[in-house]
């Protein structure tokens, strides 16, 4: 599991956590029933306090992300995980297309502009011609 | 974390002021620290960091208000809570004609509980020469050795007197897994002071900040970034200096685009940049810098203190 802490951004280092948890989740990098790794070996791992770890476990559970079963640890759930992926995956991209656009409105570039660079990046992708 | 059932405070601080040569070096400095947790202070250089330490360490006695460690007045019963600290100073001093292993031997003298297994274990993992000399020692060397002889007899408190100051990013690594193992590992308290902010960040369960002596911010971190805002504003028209915003504490920017940070008033702050025909163009949460850069701008005075609940 792979996750990385920026203290610099402001941004909670326990949210920062569940943020990118659900990312992993979210791209199938972290599948159900895989196990977390155990909170004090995250926070040794991260070099961050173990009570933002347990913070960030203790959320993740109550949103049904993931689930602890006494003696095996904390995994992902089995269950109802791919519509709260669906919806994980449209929660990070509305952030994302936020950023964008208030980015865009900054820069005076309409709409039907920044939907075409968003179309031409896309299908650059696709034929594998973006760098 | 907090397993610990005892719930005294491991250090407590109450009204402690203390004048070197008519300047204030600590001015009224109440704080208490709560068993199994990481308590960071923040401050300026000269701002009051190492004094604090050294009353704590029992070092300095205290003329006015009162120190007590575990419970103890830590400068009459110093050998008694002296044994219970791991303490590491900034200038890491050690005897230089020593060899590595003879400085363990002598640290080891100091503390019944000693862990022979544990110090060999870290000085691998260190990767120190047992048989290399003190005076032969990079700085960051010096710190690991000093780090090992205030870890090794595993301290219910480990004291860090700005233990990265000066040091390569392997070592802070160190320091800081140290930091986290310590209390990970087996509940014990850490209190450490650092100018190094995203270090604060990353480990701390409480901070406090020190600025000119006083303690400006003393809170839990969670409660801290929970309360506080960051507001970009924009105006209508450009300001030559920093406009004065209800409720803000500071007020940093040029032009017609200026920071604000808030404590708790963002109410106030919101309805009044109405008000004024300004708006908010990015609302999110600051950064322990750009806390202590409002805090230390404001004129002194105690925000929040020992809400320790």
């Amino acid at each position: 599991m792979h996750i990385h802490i920026t203290p610099k951004d402001g941004v909670p280092i326990y949210r920062q956590l569940i943020q990118q948890v659900k990312l992993l989740v979210a791209s199938g990098r972290l599948n159900p029933g895989e196990e977390l790794p155990p909170i004090r070996t995250l926070a040794k791992q991260l070099l961050i306090n173990p009570n933002t770890v347990a913070r960030a476990y203790r959320d993740l559970e109550t949103e049904g992300v993931l689930e602890s079963k006494q003696g095996s640890g904390t995994t992902v759930c089995q269950t109802g995980l791919s519509p709260l992926a669906r919806k994980e995956k449209i929660t990070i991209l509305t952030d994302r297309c936020d950023a964008l656009i208030s980015e865009a409105k900054q820069l005076n570039v309409e709409r039907d502009i920044l939907i075409d660079i968003i179309k031409q990046r896309y299908d650059a992708f696709d034929t594998g011609d973006h760098s | 974390m907090s397993s610990s059932n005892d719930s005294h405070p491991i250090i407590e601080i109450e009204h402690l002021t203390r004048t070197f040569r008519k300047k204030a070096a600590l001015d009224d400095v109440s704080l208490s620290v709560p068993p199994s947790c990481v308590f960071g202070l923040l401050g300026e250089n000269g701002a009051g960091k190492s004094t604090l330490i050294k009353h704590i360490l029992g070092t300095l006695k205290a003329k006015s208000g009162s120190v007590r460690v575990f419970g103890e007045n830590p400068v009459e019963n110093a050998e008694s809570v002296l044994a219970r600290i791991g303490y590491l100073s900034e200038d890491r001093e050690m005897p230089t004609w020593m060899r590595v292993h003879e400085v363990m031997r002598y640290t080891q003298a100091f503390f019944p509980k000693w862990d022979e297994h544990f110090a060999s274990e870290l000085l691998e993992t260190f990767r120190l020469d047992r048989d290399a000399k003190v005076k032969t020692l990079s700085r960051g060397e010096k710190a690991q050795l000093g780090l090992l002889a205030a870890l090794a007899h595993r301290p219910e408190l480990l004291l860090l007197d700005e233990p990265s100051s000066g040091l390569d990013a392997i070592v802070r690594r160190d320091i800081l897994g140290a930091i986290v193992r310590t209390v990970a590992d087996e509940g014990r308290t850490v209190f450490f002071s650092s100018h190094l902010l995203e270090e604060v960040e990353r480990v701390s369960d409480y901070v406090a900040m020190i600025s000119g002596g006083k303690l400006v911010l003393c809170d839990k971190l969670d409660h801290i970034k929970e309360t506080h805002h960051r507001l970009i504003v924009h105006f209508e028209d450009t300001h030559s200096k920093a406009p004065s915003i209800n409720g803000a504490l500071s007020c940093n920017g040029h032009g017609k685009e200026w920071t604000l940070i808030c404590n708790g008033e963002l109410d106030k702050a919101q309805a009044h940049i109405q008000e004024i025909g300004a708006r908010i163009v990015e609302q999110n949460t600051p950064s322990l810098e750009d806390l202590f850069i409002a805090y230390s701008e404001r004129p002194m005075e105690v925000v929040k203190k020992g809400e320790h609940s």
